[in-house]
């Protein structure tokens, strides 16, 4: 019998540029893909992609509400590329969201009927501390106990919803509220400003701007930001040339989770307006998606915040105008992912094909 | 003519925009907070659209919209895209609901389970459950070996309560040693939390198992088990034939299909609506023949009553855990009090979860 030898070799030289195309052409392999997926299931693949990528941008309130889904993925996953250039794993952001914003709904609830400017940045920043903290403890574990950051930022994502659940159900429900799961409305005072009349965008867009250029300005201009990209590249030249990584990771984490607990903050005073169960779509895991749709760059991120943003909406408008079944934005994420991390198999290493042979066996 | 051809073009398309709006087609829309095949609230929510559907109105439907920031979304497209009946499915979208029904007053939206109706283009709508919970009561009163029944709780709101307190009341009607153990799962659906709970109670001596959750896991670790269960939300009996003693539909069907003609016909108005075995918004499965014909027969005469008004579920003397009278003898409660509920009476075992 002959067997088809196949060896897999690294590639030396990876052009820049196609290493940032190469997420472009994971959106059309997945717009094609998506195409068939529609043909299969009996949909015009054309109609179907214009209502799922089209349609729910096509005004000014979708416009809007592309960038309120995006602002969540776009912070958090800028806070995961910290992590994550660093060769560390938090996969917890989801947790972290919560439990910023458990603390922050904590503080706006302490303000109920209070006035001042000072009350929603008050509620802010305390959502990005109580994320802070709460990403420390995967740290703190893993620099002092070698314990593994994976498991222990997952499973305090159990912890978090659990402590959420168990607030708003308990102590912190609404008094008027018949016992439902869930706390007062916030005063107007802790809610984000509204930026135009009649739409939901909020001036969160602002707090993640603003994150976007001083996480760039880290990355890219400061000592840390070095010691962040050597050690991503190999830690043993980092401990080599002194880095003290401990320090470094405890960092990491707590800028991630910092971004983490702003997005809560920022899902609790804006759009939704009150603590309740469900306070985030899972923002925490698709944002790692989006972590490396962009590269771990943040403009990059931004532009991949706004694809995978698009896929939610998309997902509600086909589902709409056409009735097709609304997992399919989660088909669609799960592609753009596949199809990357494909392209970037096929693109760091080559396959060369060594022919046939005679199977010895 | 560059210039005249962009214009053209702009004014056919701004016509094309002015056609889609003017289009007159009355259609109705539904938000599920769960899957349309979850075969519990959702699946009942989703038959009750088939049957609006049927009379030939156009619906559409947006199904596992979380209850979060997504909601209000969700309702606003689906009133921007020209549907004149919005029915949002869940307690969780009650103020996303109110806030789109105010910028679109044209609209007329139906809110399931909640209390709010800020604008009189919002109703509300809920369906007595308890009145089938006293029938399962009577039931479980007389089938139990160990007089100890098992439930499976949700949330501590008033609509759970009821439920375990009209249970209760009916059972111990039947059979006063009887005792209700409850296990709160915090959540509407979740397979795994739900069959746990089924199986601490089972080891509690349970020998009758019910739920105030949407998933079929509860009657089939019963069924396993060998212990008597009852179905919520659909008729669940093919998921355990031997244990299932009957299940509470809840059939929205009627109110649906009635709410759509009158919106259709312009003679929609606001109303809160909380419906029974009397207009059939609450229903009944088959009961199991096990129960023997003589407690079916007195089953079906209960059910006759309740939905008749000759028997109310909250008759009484009712008394508390601490036995202070709630209900007077021979007083029925009203549904203020049965809206606000947040006492156990006596025979319940454990404190309300604060």
């Amino acid at each position: 019998m002959e067997v088809q030898l196949i060896k897999i070799e690294k590639r030396n030289d990876v052009s820049r540029s196609i290493y940032f195309l190469t997420p472009v052409l994971a959106i059309f392999l997945t717009l094609f893909g998506g195409g068939i997926i529609f043909y299969i299931l009996g949909f015009n693949p054309i109609e179907a992609l214009k209502f799922f990528f089209i349609t729910p941008i096509s005004d000014l309130y979708g416009l809007s509400e592309l960038l309120v889904k995006a602002t969540p993925l776009c912070l958090i996953a800028i806070g995961l590329s910290f992590c994550f250039k660093s060769n560390n794993w938090n996969i917890g952001a989801e947790g972290q969201l919560i439990f910023g914003g458990i603390v922050g709904g904590g503080v706006a609830l302490l303000f109920y009927n209070h006035d001042g400017f000072y009350v929603l940045p008050v509620i802010i920043l305390s959502g990005a501390i109580g994320g802070m903290l709460f990403a420390m403890i995967p740290a703190i574990l893993k620099t002092y106990f070698n314990t593994n950051e994976i498991l222990v930022s997952l499973m305090l994502v159990y912890v978090a919803k659990l402590l959420l659940d168990y607030l708003v159900v308990g102590p912190w429900s609404n008094p008027e509220g018949f016992n439902f799961p869930e706390t007062r409305q916030f005063s107007e005072s802790a809610r984000m400003p509204i930026l135009f009349e009649g739409l939901r965008i909020h001036a969160g867009i602002f707090i993640t701007l603003i994150t976007v250029f001083l996480s760039w300005l880290i990355l890219y201009k400061t000592y840390l930001g070095f010691q962040i990209k050597v050690s991503g590249l190999s830690l043993k030249t980092a401990k080599y040339a002194g880095y003290k990584g401990k320090t470094m990771i405890i960092i990491v984490f707590m800028i991630s989770g910092a971004c983490a607990g702003l997005a809560g903050v920022g899902e609790i005073t804006g759009p939704i307006g009150q603590l309740h169960r469900n306070i985030s779509p899972d923002y925490g895991f698709t944002a790692i998606i989006v972590a490396f749709l962009g590269r771990l760059n943040p403009v990059g991120i931004i532009f991949a915040s706004l694809i995978v943003a698009l896929t939610y909406l998309g997902a509600e408008t086909a589902q709409i105008f056409l009735q097709v079944p609304k997992y399919t934005g989660q088909v669609f994420q799960g592609m753009i992912l596949f199809f990357l991390l494909g392209s970037d198999y096929l693109l760091f290493f080559k396959i060369k094909f060594l022919g046939l042979k005679k199977n010895e066996l | 003519m560059y210039k005249l051809f962009l214009k053209s073009l702009i004014s056919v398309l701004f016509l094309l925009g002015l056609s889609i709006n003017a289009n007159a087609e009355f259609k109705v829309g539904f938000v599920y907070v769960g899957p349309t095949g979850d075969h519990g609230w959702t699946y009942q929510h989703h038959e009750g659209r088939n049957a609006v559907e049927a009379l030939g109105i156009k619906t559409t439907y947006v199904e596992s919209v979380p209850e979060g920031a997504d909601a209000e979304r969700v309702i606003r497209q689906l009133a921007q895209s020209g549907h004149d009946l919005i029915f949002t499915t869940s307690f969780g979208y009650m103020d996303p609901t109110n806030k789109v029904a105010k910028d679109f007053p044209n609209v007329k939206f139906e809110h399931a389970t909640g209390y709010k109706r800020e604008h009189s283009n919002v109703s509300t709508y809920s369906a007595r459950f308890y009145e089938g919970r006293t029938l399962l009561g009577h039931m479980a009163g007389k089938m139990t070996k160990t007089n100890t029944i098992g439930y499976i709780a949700s949330f501590p709101i008033p609509e759970v309560i009821r439920g375990i307190n009209a249970m209760t009341l009916a059972a111990q009607k039947v059979n006063p040693d009887i005792k209700t153990k409850i296990v709160w799962v915090f959540t509407w659906y979740d397979p795994g939390k739900e069959s746990e709970a089924a199986q601490a109670l089972i080891d509690q001596g349970a020998d009758i198992i019910m739920q105030h959750t949407d998933s079929t896991a509860p009657v089939q670790v019963a069924e396993k088990a060998g212990v008597w269960s009852f179905g919520q939300a659909s008729d669940m009996q093919r998921f355990a034939p031997k244990s299932i003693l009957t299940s509470i539909i809840d059939d929205w069907a009627p109110y649906y299909v009635e709410r759509s003609i009158a919106a259709r016909d312009g003679t929609w108005k606001q109303q809160d609506t909380w419906h029974g075995l009397k207009e059939g918004m609450v229903a009944m499965a088959p009961y199991n023949s096990a129960m023997g014909s003589d407690l079916i027969k007195e089953v079906e005469q209960l059910q006759k009553d309740l939905a008749s008004g000759k028997v109310h579920s909250f008759t009484g003397p009712i008394y508390d855990q601490k036995g202070n009278i709630l209900v007077a003898e021979g007083a029925v409660a009203d549904d203020g009090m049965l809206a606000g509920m947040n006492v156990y009476v006596k025979g319940v075992e454990g404190d309300i979860p604060q």
